[in-house]
């Protein structure tokens, strides 16, 4: 079955640049089957999941709400709605600690659950291959869909995107290049249907032309399951088991041989993609009419008990770890996210949101101390947008944000590989952050600057038109003043009449 | 704050080191430097050893005045591979202060005054090479014979301690010493001697020099490792190698009666030790992909020109300077187009 399918298609695979080999460590979750994670104590749902402006509340404090109820609104085109993962009270609208910086509280609506977990009206619908794909975009965007990969980008501007625009492939991708993360891989072997349905679903969305879903070679199991489902109107491809082939520009490589243009999208050479964890939920969203409110997450490392769960959003990390035995020391960290690119949570209160993939308690950093560049030119070998990393880390350091932006800054992707391999364990990344942050904190103020500079134009502007007039009417006064002043006249004839009636008076007393 | 409140991706390291490099690279080095202490006497393993406490202490020395923190850079093994390379460029014959001035112009001048490790344009053991060769050419020019038997004259322990710490002695050092076989080639064809009338003389051996094709080999040996390791990659020895094959396989094809033939030119002198010790210091070669085959070329080309039309035998130290000189450039314009670049 399987060569006849690899014959069938006969796709050439090309390779990427740079990337790593990594150990997987995906034996400790992948082989075991996903836990459904309990209702936790307390849901907080941030208003901002996804890329893109955050949504809107529609509810107050005290409000009682369904499973599945919209809760908060999309602001914008890049923005989707918010629902309630469980059925509850509003206890606060409040903020909740961000996940990017330490310091930064963020938004949220926070839910106590009333354990009844009692659903809203739902609408399904199951003509989802013939209704008009508008329709279908439609309803994936009420339904809060981004993407599930990480990036968390709305999916539904994606589609749009691709319904304006010819679409010549599809790709759906289970690549999860990232160590210890298994949560792609548990969800094709257990839900491979509604993958294959999700992924015909998003065809017919797109009107593309071609469909792949693309999985990691070392992901037999999860291949077979789909295999066993597909026809030969989906192409299924494994690709080598390399970081990052799961990137999304480098995937595209991998598959097509084509380069997304630097600062494009992969829509302007006519691909779209999506992770297999969104065709999943958008398949459920249309057929079911449930929103996305769950996920799957892989909890790994120092913890008893490694393994995916599904978890409502919301749900706090805390609740997630306590599922597999955690037991906290001094020299761990909780990443959100995988190893390579995750992020570190100070604070395990923090909610699992859309884009969370990964809970992992990781310990035996490097701690070696940060040596200089010997200009090796390793990160040069393993960087995956043949970036030169060593020349961005001198500019960058240096602060001169010209350079680092000629050289690229905004192409890296932030895969880690750089960081990986430098003998001075240069924290590489690290630098690169701090640079696009001052650059977009930079250009923030320019462009206050520039609003500034115009009011100040416009006021200026106004302030001589009005002196203008000022003036004018002062020339007018002048030139009537000559002949004979208005004003000063009155005055006259007032004195002089005052004048007149002291005199009068003086002269009744005189009498 | 604590370690784990600065820790950011990736959490994972590869967790190669500077010191893990440059101890593989000394590693490395041990073969070669076993070979040439045999052929050349107990004088090269004195020299290293002086060449390496010269060098530590200058470090030391540097780091203090520069204010660093001493352990972390003292223990990165790169003044100790500075003073290997160049005890192993020297003769075994120079006097100890040859030693104590080139290391200090290498690591002080060429290293520090740079900005220490990392930062430094020039290659510290060749830049201290160079100038000894240019102020102190007459000492630098007793090389140990190997006329009569494989082993050098004057290669005993006492010998070679009398030989650096005292002198030369006058009587019998035209036993003693002699010159190498690139000096030799190169006086014999100034002279208008043809290659075939010297080239089976008792210098020379069946690749390169007596003695030097075995020390050429062990070097050799030591880079391959370094290779297998992933230490080095094979771009710029393996370009430099070839570069100086193929020129001297022209010329050598075009008259080997005037040009030596391409074994010998690989053989001899410092060839193997420059190509995958020298020109591989990844802080002053080209660090992008296109640059490294640049440099290396370079280096070849420079090489072949000194040692043919130039005024010294060898030429790779002068080779590796300029071509130092030239990295900076080099990477400017041997920049990698981006992924998905967009042609405009």
């Amino acid at each position: 079955m399987s060569s006849e399918v690899h014959t069938r298609f006969n796709r050439e695979l090309h390779s990427f640049p740079g990337g790593l080999e990594l150990k997987t460590h995906k034996e400790l979750t992948n082989s075991k089957e996903s836990l459904r994670t309990p209702l936790p104590d307390k849901i907080i749902l941030p208003l901002q999941q996804h890329i893109g402006s955050p949504s809107e509340t529609i509810v107050k404090k005290g409000d009682t709400v369904l499973k599945g109820q919209k809760i908060a609104q999309a602001s914008g085109y890049i923005s989707v709605p918010v629902h309630a993962s469980t059925s509850g009270k509003i206890l606060d609208i409040g903020t909740c600690q961000s996940i990017h910086i330490k310091s930064e509280q963020v938004p949220c609506i926070i839910i106590e659950p009333d354990g009844e977990d009692a659903w809203f009206e739902l609408e399904p619908v199951t003509d989802y291959l013939s209704i008009d794909p508008e329709i279908l975009q439609r309803l994936i965007y009420e339904a809060g869909m981004v993407g599930m990969g990480g990036a968390g980008f709305p999916a539904h501007v994606k589609l749009n995107e691709g319904t304006a625009t010819a679409i010549d492939t599809l790709i759906i991708n289970g690549v999860e290049c990232e160590p210890y993360i298994s949560c792609d891989d548990r969800i094709i072997r257990e839900k491979a249907d509604y993958i294959v349905s999700g992924t015909r679903m998003l065809q017919h969305a797109i009107q593309a032309e071609h469909c792949v879903i693309a999985v990691e070679e070392d992901m037999p199991e999860a291949f077979e399951a789909l295999n066993a489902l597909i026809d030969d109107d989906i192409e299924l491809v494994t690709v080598p088991a390399r970081y990052p082939a799961g990137g999304e520009k480098q995937l595209i490589k991998v598959l097509t041989g084509k380069e997304v243009p630097a600062g494009g999208l992969p829509i302007h050479i006519g691909i779209v993609m999506h992770n297999v964890g969104t065709a999943a939920a958008a398949f459920r969203a249309v057929t079911r009419g449930e929103p996305l409110l769950s996920r799957y997450v892989t909890v790994s490392g120092n913890v008893e008990d490694p393994r995916n769960l599904q978890v409502l959003l919301g749900t706090p990390v805390e609740h997630c770890l306590e599922q597999v035995g955690y037991h906290p020391r001094d020299d761990e960290a909780v990443i959100m996210g995988g190893p390579m690119m995750g992020k570190y949570i100070h604070d395990i209160s923090m909610p699992v949101v859309k884009t969370t993939n990964s809970i992992l308690v990781t310990s035996g950093f490097n701690r070696s101390r940060e040596k200089p560049c010997i200009g090796c030119g390793d990160c040069v070998d393993v960087c995956p947008a043949k970036l030169l990393p060593q020349e961005l880390f001198a500019y960058a350091r240096a602060k001169d944000y010209e350079e680092v932006r000629a050289l690229h800054l905004f192409d890296c992707i932030e895969c880690g590989c750089c960081a990986y391999v430098c003998p001075s364990n240069i924290p590489l990344v690290k630098y690169y952050r701090e640079a696009k942050t001052d650059i977009a904190i930079y250009e923030k103020k320019q462009a206050g600057y520039e609003h500034a500079r115009h009011r100040f134009e416009a006021r200026s502007e106004r302030l001589d038109r009005i002196e203008n007039r000022v003036d004018d009417r002062f020339d007018k006064i002048k030139t009537l003043s000559t002949d004979q002043d208005p004003v000063e006249e009155d005055k006259q004839s007032y004195i002089r009449a005052a004048v007149e009636r002291m005199k009068q008076k003086k002269n009744k007393k005189k009498d | 704050m604590s370690y784990i409140d600065k820790i950011s991706s990736p959490y994972i390291h590869s967790l190669t080191s500077i010191n893990e490099v440059m101890r593989q690279v000394i590693f490395a080095l041990v073969p070669g430097i076993i070979v040439t202490t045999w052929f050349l006497g107990w004088g090269v393993l004195v020299h290293c050893v002086l060449a390496v406490c010269f060098a530590l202490a200058f470090e030391a020395i540097m780091l203090t005045l520069r204010k660093r923190p001493l352990q972390d850079f003292m223990y990165d093994g790169s003044a100790i591979i500075t003073g290997l390379l160049f005890a192993l460029t020297i003769t075994p014959f120079a006097p100890w202060w040859v030693s104590l001035s080139g290391i200090c112009f290498a690591i002080v001048v060429a290293k520090h005054l740079y900005g220490g490790l990392g930062y430094n344009i020039f290659n510290p053991a060749m830049a201290g090479y160079a100038f000894v060769l240019i102020c102190f050419p007459v000492e630098l020019n007793y090389w140990p014979t190997m006329l009569n038997h494989a082993v050098a004259g004057g290669s005993g322990v006492i010998e070679s301690l009398k030989i650096i710490f005292i002198g030369l002695p006058y009587e019998g050092l035209d036993s003693l010493s002699g010159a190498t076989p690139l000096a030799f080639t190169k006086s014999q064809l100034n002279g208008m001697v043809m290659l075939s009338e010297f080239s089976s003389g008792p210098l020379f051996g069946s690749l390169g020099g007596k003695g030097w094709e075995w020390i050429g080999l062990a070097f050799l040996a030591g880079g391959v490792w370094l290779m297998i390791k992933g230490i080095i990659k094979w771009q710029i020895p393996l370009i430099f190698i070839f570069i100086l094959f193929a020129l001297s396989l022209i010329f050598h094809g075009h008259d080997p009666e005037r040009y030596a033939s391409s074994m010998f030119n690989l053989f001899t002198g410092g060839t193997l030790l420059a190509a995958f010790f020298i020109a591989t210091d990844p802080v002053t070669a080209s660090a992008t992909p296109r640059g490294k085959i640049i440099y290396a070329a370079g280096i070849g080309l420079l090489t072949y020109i000194i040692r043919t039309w130039g005024g010294y035998p060898d030429g790779i130290a002068f080779a590796v300077l300029i071509m130092n000189a030239a990295v900076p450039f080099i990477d400017n314009v041997t920049r990698p187009d981006v992924f998905g670049k967009v042609e405009s």
